[in-house]
């Protein structure tokens, strides 16, 4: 632990840092263009934000693997705890109950059981004799660990999170080796009960949403009409955008929510595809390095740990991206590191730190050589 | 996958077998991630590149808005080209509470400065408080110039206040216009199809002619909108101008009407229900056509309140009718004279004379005559409105033969006018009554049409055409529209000394041992000759005609032309339920006598009008206010007017102008206008606003105008 020494700069993750702060960065210039070229409300608190959670992810990074190995449940189960308050006095807004009203801050639980759900897996997995890895031991407690949080958050209701905790954790029971046919009959499962779901299990504006999603231009005023703007915005920034503070269609309010969930059409309305191609590529490389990371990493929690991390990143920036771009229904998630928005900050800030951390034990960790 | 297949049989997991498994299942989803990237990033280049065009237009469509501007309606000038309807620059203030930072103090600032009362300031807040902020809500309209000039200079001090001006229309003379002009109005359903959905129709604030000559030359007057293109926010709030296209306004139309005399003659008629219609003999120009009491067409086109509505429908005197088109009269003993030339030309001489002994016998019935007038010739038949005369001598020539006669004078006639109608009445004749009433015409039915009874009826325009007619012996047709052009009109088979003869007699009825005696006008050299008229409403059983019941008093008539050997202008003057000729011939000759000296004339008025309680746009606002106050309504005061520009067309400004031109040519009694086709258009175009700042078009020499309410 006091491995950690005065850091060299160079002993940063660069690879991964770089295209975090030009994200941050560029986040922050489209929030200033989305407030009307003004520093507030968005832009100035995104910076704040980030420099606050950057100094909580460098903390969380000089954790030891032990103390994380030892605290994943109990940080497991006090999320858990914290979900079913949200249930019981929880903070109703916007039609859902997702807060609690901590004195001095929102915080919003399901967040934070991403990280904590990838966290307990990888214990587990670590923990379970290898010879363990193709019995229903293997199946049964994982899946309670996920679907008791799960059906926490579809009550709430939040489909998005809820989808969010589950790829995060079948993510973790992939990589943890568990027998490919389990996957394909839950994948031949979930095609048969996804009709059976839709019709029954979701709430009918979720449903709405779907269909719009399938034809949007069926009612472009109506339920349409996040996913039409959205699509004028970054069609008609063209190849190299209307330029910065230029966008009317986030400007005169066309386009719904230009600073969370819609602020990457807000961006490319402004800076064009080749805005949109710095965006996906700075993704990609901190999606790369993530798996790095999950591959060099010496030990099973580890290697689990920063694999469901980047899952997570990944899924957010999937699902908003497919969104923006009418490929997926309008769910409300949020970019990571260029929406504005504290929770989602705050998460994927966490699976940064977390991969950070991962990134240190494998940096001090002996490199055994023989299994790399 | 197929190695991990293989592997299953043996359930065989080693920690070897698992961290290969999670090498190659995070090479599978990263590969997958990948995949997802590049289909992204494709996605988003056919987006923005391949469909970029599309997207592009799409996102102008949602920005720009196109709004029309509404075209300001062409003036209705006079003959002199002074404005008879005009638009008012209109100026408002709204505020836009989004902008304004502290709504409270910024209306508390306006209500001072607008002078408004506590309730207004109250509405206002409420308005303010309660709707959406993006909206502007009124603070006050119809303000003065000088308010929106004092709100626009605090303007830096007034966040959100946006002074603005529109223009309404106006009608300097109010109820004096309201029937010859009609009024404006937003278009209704049918009017927006009938036109092919024209969009500037459902333009807000866009007015259309609702009625009469408003109506009749909406094309000429409707001038072509302009455009405005504004980005707008997704909610509608206007960001900015991005262009804009100038109005063309419509053009003016120049009606033969004289103002001053149209306002005067409105004016005179004072207490009355009405018509005063007036002529040029040369041109057949109609120089007025009043039609008393009336509406005020700017209540109309500011859009009428339901009470002020409620009043005009009630009244029994039907201000909502213009009589001297639509008011059906039995013309009584004007038609005297008319009938006398139908007699000259059936070859009755005019010294051929009767014995009126109090009526006279035709058939085997005897008819009382008014009076006992002993031996009549045909002058005096027609000075002293002896009834036997005619009894007799249509009955010699047969009533069919005078009829056609009546027809060739006008009446029962339709004039080729700009009007939306006019009711042309009746000429009774044999042919008629069997057609209409299926019935033989009876001697009773020629003594009573020979005196302008029975069935005949006739509009004041008809008795107007009649008048000229009579006097010049030409088929003088009316006109509205003014046209360079003198027009040449058939001439009637008369000769110089018979139409002498019944000017002569005419005369006598004003000047001489007449009916009308107090008709005489007020000067030396200009006399006026005319007929009375009284036409009974209901039968002497009923009423004496005189006092009783208006409804049921007699309809006092009177034609009249002068100077009476050398005749320019020709009228009808109808009082209705006026109790006989002595309300209508007062009128006349003040009428008469404002158009040889308006000094003159306005001297007769202005007593009238103090014994009246003022005039009759100020009577009509006293009569609402009262209507008003019976209903439990308050009324807003009317809103001032300090544009002098407006003063031409009422009468008071004849006054003003004609003094230093009198002093200029001592005696010209007449007002012909000398000016050429090139002046006059001249004139026009300069009145048209759109083409000078000032629109001073100077035929009155005069006028001022000291701003201009168009630009």
């Amino acid at each position: 632990m006091s491995g950690i020494v005065p850091a060299p700069i160079a002993r940063q993750p660069w690879q991964m840092l770089f295209p975090l702060f030009t994200l941050i960065g560029f986040g922050a210039l489209v929030l200033f263009s989305a407030a009307a070229g003004s520093w507030d409300p968005y832009a100035s608190s995104h910076l704040l934000r980030f420099g606050v959670f950057l100094v909580m992810a460098i903390v969380l990074s000089l954790f030891p693997r032990d103390f994380i190995q030892f605290m994943a449940l109990p940080v497991y189960v006090v999320v858990l705890l914290m979900l079913l308050a949200v249930e019981a006095i929880g903070f109703v807004g916007g039609g859902s109950q997702r807060w609690l009203n901590l004195g001095f801050m929102q915080l919003q639980p399901s967040e934070l059981m991403k990280p904590a759900v990838v966290l307990i897996l990888a214990r587990y997995y670590a923990s379970l004799p290898v010879g363990m890895i193709p019995t229903w031991s293997a199946l049964i407690a994982p899946g309670a660990m996920i679907l008791t949080p799960v059906a926490l958050v579809l009550l709430q209701p939040d489909l998005g999170t809820s989808l969010a905790i589950v790829f995060g954790g079948a993510m973790v029971m992939f990589a943890a080796g568990l027998p490919l046919r389990w996957f394909v009959g839950a994948a031949a499962a979930g095609a048969v009960l996804a009709p059976v779901a839709f019709f029954f299990g979701l709430q009918p504006y979720q449903q709405k949403r779907v269909f719009t999603f399938l034809d949007p231009e069926s009612d472009p005023l109506g339920d349409g009409y996040h996913i039409t703007q959205s699509k004028i915005a970054i069609g008609s920034g063209g190849f190299s955008g209307k330029g910065f503070n230029e966008g009317s269609q986030s400007h005169l309010n066309y386009l719904p929510e230009p600073h969370t969930d819609f602020i990457f059409a807000t961006m490319a309305e402004e800076w064009g595809f080749i805005g949109g191609l710095v965006v996906l590529g700075a993704f990609a490389m901190i999606l790369r390095w993530g798996l790095a990371v999950a591959r060099a990493s010496t030990d099973r929690f580890g290697k689990l740990v920063a694999l469901g991390l980047t899952a997570t990143i990944f899924f957010y920036v999937a699902i908003n991206l497919m969104m923006v771009m009418g490929l997926a229904p309008v769910v409300g998630i949020p970019l990571p590191f260029m929406s504005h928005g504290g929770s989602s900050m705050l998460t994927n800030m966490l699976c940064i730190g977390g991969l950070m951390m991962v990134n240190r034990w494998n940096q001090t960790a002996p490199r055994t050589g023989l299994i790399r | 996958m197929r190695l991990r297949r293989r592997a299953r049989p043996r359930e065989v997991v080693t920690q070897s077998t698992l961290d290969n498994a999670f090498d190659r299942r995070t090479f599978v989803i990263g590969t997958a991630m990948g995949g997802l990237g590049v289909l992204l990033a494709t996605r988003m280049g056919y987006i923005a590149i391949a469909e970029n065009e599309r997207y592009e237009l799409e996102s102008e469509s949602n920005r720009v808005n196109l709004s029309l501007i509404p075209p300001r309606r062409g003036w209705i000038l006079d003959r002199n080209g002074a404005p008879l309807a005009s638009n008012r620059a209109d100026f408002r203030v709204d505020i836009i509470p989004e902008r304004t930072p502290d709504a409270d103090a910024t209306i508390t600032e306006l209500t001072r400065i607008l002078d408004l009362d506590e309730n207004q300031s109250a509405d206002i807040r409420k308005r303010v408080n309660d709707g959406p902020g993006y909206q502007p809500v009124e603070i006050a309209s119809g303000i003065s110039y000088d308010e929106f000039a004092a709100i626009s200079v605090r303007l830096p001090d007034l966040p959100g206040v946006v002074p603005q001006r529109g223009f309404s229309r106006f009608y300097p003379t109010g109820p004096s216009v309201g029937h010859l002009l009609g009024y404006v109005g937003p278009a209704n359903a049918e009017e927006y199809e009938e036109q092919d959905r024209n969009p500037l129709l459902i333009t807000p604030g866009y007015k259309i002619g609702k009625d009469a000559l408003e109506r009749q030359f909406e094309l000429d007057l409707r001038g072509i909108p302009g455009a405005r293109r504004v980005e707008v926010t997704a909610s509608g709030r206007i960001v900015r101008d991005l262009e804009t296209r100038e109005d063309v306004q419509g053009d003016p139309v120049r009606l033969t009407i004289d103002g001053p005399l149209q306002d005067y003659a409105a004016r005179r008629i004072g207490l009355e229900s009405g018509s005063v219609v007036v002529m040029d003999c040369d041109t057949g120009d109609l120089l007025c056509m009043a039609s008393m009491p009336s509406f005020d067409p700017n209540s109309f086109s500011q859009g009428i309140g339901r009470v002020e509505y409620g009043m005009l429908r009630e009244d029994e005197r039907v201000p909502l009718r213009n009589k001297v088109l639509k008011g059906l009269y039995p013309p009584g003993s004007t038609v005297k004279p008319m009938h006398c030339m139908a007699f000259l030309d059936a070859g009755i001489k005019p010294d051929e004379a009767i014995m009126c002994n109090g009526g006279r016998r035709i058939g085997n019935r005897f008819f009382n005559c008014w009076s006992n007038h002993g031996r009549v010739d045909m002058a005096k038949a027609i000075y002293q409105s002896c009834d036997s005369y005619f009894y007799h001598f249509a009955q010699q020539i047969g009533f069919a033969k005078v009829a056609e006669w009546a027809h060739k004078m006008g009446l029962g006639e339709e004039f080729p006018l700009p009007v939306t109608s006019q009711f042309y009445g009746t000429v009774p004749s044999p042919e008629w009554k069997q057609r209409r009433h299926d019935s033989a015409w009876q001697p009773y039915d020629t003594v009573n049409s020979s005196i302008g009874q029975g069935y005949y009826l006739t509009n004041p325009l008809q008795l107007a055409v009649m008048s000229a007619r009579m006097a010049t012996g030409n088929k003088v047709m009316p006109r509205l529209r003014l046209s360079s052009e003198t027009p040449q009109f058939e001439h009637f088979d008369f000769s110089p000394d018979e139409i002498g003869y019944v000017r002569q007699a005419m005369s006598d009825v004003v000047n001489g041992p007449g009916t009308a005696g107090r008709a005489r006008l007020p000067f030396d050299d200009i006399k006026m000759a005319g007929k009375t008229g009284t036409a009974q409403v209901v039968s002497l059983s009923v009423s004496n005609g005189r006092t009783g019941p208006w409804k049921y008093r007699d309809h006092g008539l009177f034609v009249f032309f002068a100077p009476f050997d050398k005749p320019k202008y020709a009228g009808a003057v109808v009082i209705e339920h006026g109790g006989g000729s002595g309300a209508a011939y007062p009128i006349a000759r003040d009428v008469m006598t404002f158009l040889f000296d308006p000094a003159k004339g306005m001297d007769a008025l202005r007593p009238l009008e103090q014994q009246w309680g003022g005039t009759a746009q100020q009577r009509l606002d006293a009569k609402y206010r009262a209507y008003a106050m019976a209903q439990g309504e308050s009324v807003p005061p009317a809103p001032s007017r300090d544009e002098d520009i407006f003063d031409q067309v009422e009468a008071e400004a004849r006054v003003a102008a004609r003094q230093p031109q009198r002093i200029a040519e001592e005696s010209s009694p007449s007002r012909v206008d000398t000016r050429s086709a090139e002046e006059v258009s001249r004139a026009s175009a300069s009145a048209d606003p759109t083409a000078a700042e000032a629109p001073a078009p100077a035929p009155t020499p005069t006028s001022s105008f000291t701003g201009s309410p168009q630009e």
